[in-house]
């Protein structure tokens, strides 16, 4: 079909219908982090519903696969414990992580991995695939990844996770309310930051209006992406999370006064470049990746070196923890961007002067990764389980490359880096900067029990401030599914404001209005972005900031009113775009407050240049409040003894669980 | 000069194909259409017809479509031009391309 406008929308059209559903805990977002939550609240009994935007059986950035569980301290061979590992990787960071996600991590890792292998995963080689490889626990069939000696990250079979937590889902009789875009959280009588009601959203087939009472609320959405670069076209392959991935949940609690943190971190990436490759997609030695050979285009090996520089001659030693180094948290096979206090735990790397040895004649471009050279389970491990298995490479890299005649044991696959940037790790231009996309973000400022400032209010996976990735969510959303049960334990519903629903219907509804200087989504995006990339970038000081402030509020007042949509899918999307506005102001915010420049932080200030300040090492804490944006702040480490704070919390939530996960048969 | 009816048609988003379907093998059950998490497709007016690629700008390759069709070779991701990866034979140094 090449004549679309000739379509009729194919689905029923039910602008502003409603429909209203009961819960005592709705999680919005049915991604990892979401299912897990959703899974574990409805064990204890409590009636659950998700509301997702996409479609729970792959939605979310965990949705199409895992291939390395991090961080699970608590499995039967690791070397370190929990508390080692949360604390080096806190220290990673410079303080700036979320030690107590953080720490739920490393102490529950294994024990939610033993309960995704009951619903049916494969966690373990049970096949004997890599019988007798050095990173393979031969009693226990485990697979564990980089550091050989320590074994916390253990290699999964992840591609059917999720659709096998869905399942779990429906047996354990939550209520999924499937493409369903959450807009909007209630508040007890509609009143800023009272306690959470439930919450709203709309139906991206149907345009129908959804509303959920709950006696708690579990955020489980993604992190706000497109706020500094967007490019409507080219972008996708190059991804790493979906369109849909905007940052809902950032926006909808910063409206009711949730408090955030580390909203001033964004990053040079090329994640969101229309212009770099599928993630782990060209020739790379990086997490999926490790420890892959590289070579020149003579066949020359680039040397791989040690934390201390010592350079290492064999695969195998890329895979052990240096001379006085009890552990690493993780190797990286390129040499850019060293981070601060990785030294302590860095893993074995490239050498790091790789491109000026290049530049010199030393190597001949373009380089290429080369697993024909590996032992025969390492390029397994690799081409096939690790990409096999990762949900970004899966389809896009090992299926379509292999049908498209690459083999791995003949092939090697070329590197960008040095000549034109790289697919994982580019130098890309200041503009080019991300905040959620990648790495370690802000997020919403929680408690040890997950819950914000908002009473009722919980949060999970990448929705938290200072944390990632698939094990994180998967872990986070386990715990504070019972968390967010217990709460809501002997609770009534909060009353829910007519006003507040006649209202946000107002504004949902708004882009349909047919206008004649309509715009769309696309360039409200594209126009946001170009605001950050100026007055938010890489050079930063009060005046730009403010003109950043300024513009962006002018945009509010006069293009998103403006905003055209004529069919739901594309309400959706400019919903999405004004939330990325919403999130941009937030980032904003945050970058006028830090009167300070910080190194892990990324994030430079001409007027106030001296780097990493000791009294500005603390966390940045913003809310709006019912007139200003309020400002407060948190010491390094303000969750205090991480096993002591968890421990008793763990040991409740499983005295909560009254039912198991469902075996695979 | 035999030519198809001339259409006035505004350019297509780009890339405007994320996904080929074979219509030999594709019996437009529409489970990719489900599964979607970005909602790109919708279904085909003609029932058992192939599904529309209505939004391909907003396709990122997840590949869930080809991950849960039920029949093998339906549909296959089509990466941009431009973002097609080289590799080098080692042996032989011959080069070739994503096709």
């Amino acid at each position: 079909m090449s004549h679309f406008d000739s379509l009729p929308w194919p689905y029923p059209i039910k602008y502003g219908e409603q429909t209203n559903y009961d819960a005592d805990v709705l999680v919005l977002g049915g991604g990892i982090a979401g299912v897990w939550a959703a899974i574990t609240a409805a064990r204890t009994g409590a009636r659950v519903a998700i509301m997702e935007k996409g479609d729970t059986r792959r939605s979310g950035a965990g949705g199409t696969g895992c291939d390395h569980w991090q961080w699970a301290a608590d499995n039967p061979g690791s070397g370190v414990t929990p508390n080692e590992l949360s604390n080096a990787l806190v220290a990673n960071h410079g303080g700036w992580r979320n030690g107590m996600s953080t720490y739920i991590q490393c102490a529950s890792g294994y024990e939610t991995l033993l309960e995704l292998e009951a619903m049916g995963a494969k966690v373990r080689d049970v096949d004997d695939e890599f019988a007798g490889a050095p990173f393979r626990d031969e009693k226990t069939k485990l697979l564990y990844a980089y550091d050989y000696d320590n074994r916390f990250v253990i290699r999964v079979w992840g591609a059917n996770f999720k659709p096998l937590l869905r399942m779990e889902c429906l047996r354990r009789g939550v209520q999924i309310v499937d493409r369903v875009n959450a807009t909007t959280l209630l508040t007890e009588n509609g009143r800023h930051g009272a306690r959470i009601a439930g919450a709203a959203g709309v139906n991206t087939r149907t345009g129908a209006y959804v509303v959920v009472r709950a006696k708690a609320v579990v955020l489980a959405t993604n992190r706000p992406q497109r706020v500094f670069t967007f490019s409507s076209e080219h972008r996708g392959v190059t991804a790493f999370r979906g369109a849909s991935n905007v940052g809902n949940g950032h926006a909808m609690a910063w409206r009711i006064g949730a408090e955030f943190t580390m909203m001033e971190k964004t990053i040079r990436s090329p994640f969101a470049s229309p212009y770099s490759y599928p993630p782990y997609g060209s020739g790379n030695a990086i997490n999926t990746w490790y420890p892959c050979t590289i070579v020149d285009a003579n066949g020359k090996e680039a040397p791989w070196v040690d934390v201390n520089g010592k350079v290492l001659t064999t695969v195998e030693e890329r895979c052990h923890p240096a001379e006085g180094q009890k552990f690493f948290i993780m190797g990286g096979g390129n040499a850019s961007q060293p981070h601060p206090g990785l030294k302590q735990y860095g893993g074995p790397r490239l050498i790091p002067d790789l491109e000026d040895r290049m530049m010199r004649g030393e190597f001949t471009p373009p380089f290429y990764a080369d697993m024909t050279s590996m032992p025969d389970y390492e390029r397994r491990a690799i081409w096939g389980l690790m990409v096999g298995q990762e949900g970004r490479t899966r389809i896009p890299v090992l299926q379509t490359y292999s049908e498209g005649g690459f083999d791995p044991a003949r092939d090697m696959l070329q590197t960008y880096d040095f000549i034109r940037g790289h697919g994982m790790r580019e130098p890309v231009a200041p503009q080019e900067r991300t905040f959620g996309e990648i790495g370690v973000s802000g997020g919403m400022m929680v408690d040890w029990d997950m819950m914000s400032n908002i009473p009722g209010l919980f949060g999970a996976g990448d929705l938290l401030f200072g944390a990632q990735d698939h094990s994180h969510a998967a872990t986070t959303g386990r715990y504070v599914g019972a968390r967010a049960a217990l709460h809501a334990q002997g609770k009534d519903f909060a009353g829910i404001s007519e006003e507040q629903i006649v209202r946000d219907k107002e504004r949902v509804y708004a882009p349909l209005t047919a206008k004649p200087d309509s715009l769309d989504w696309k360039e409200l995006n594209a126009g946001v972005a170009r605001v950050m990339q100026n007055y938010c970038g890489e050079v930063k000081n009060a005046e730009l900031l403010s003109l950043g402030e300024m513009w962006l509020a002018d945009i509010a007042a006069n293009e998103v009113p403006r905003l055209a949509a004529d069919n739901p899918h594309k309400l959706m999307r400019a919903l999405d775009v004004a939330d990325i506005l919403t999130c941009a102001q937030m980032i904003v915010a945050a970058s006028q407050r830090r009167k300070a420049s910080s190194s892990t932080l990324h994030f430079s200030r001409l007027d106030y240049p001296d780097l990493d300040p000791p009294d500005w090492q603390k966390f940045l804490v913003i809310r709006k409040g019912e007139t200003d944006i309020e400002t407060s702040y948190r010491p390094h480490g303000f969750w205090g003894d991480l096993e002591a704070n968890y421990a008793p919390r763990a040991a409740e939530n499983r005295s909560a669980l009254r039912h198991k996960v469902s075996s695979a048969a | 000069m035999n030519h198809s009816p001339v259409l006035a048609t505004p350019n297509f988003p780009t890339p405007g194909r994320p996904v080929i379907f074979d219509p030999d093998v594709c019996n437009g059950c529409n489970l990719c259409i489900v599964v979607c998490p970005e909602d790109v497709f919708i279904p085909h007016p003609t029932k058992g017809g192939l599904p529309i690629i209505l939004f391909p700008e907003e396709c990122y390759y997840c590949g869930a479509c080809v991950d849960d069709c039920n029949r093998k070779g339906a549909i296959r991701l089509n990466h941009p031009l431009q973002q097609r990866v080289r590799w080098k034979n080692k042996k032989t140094n011959e080069h070739s391309r994503l096709r």
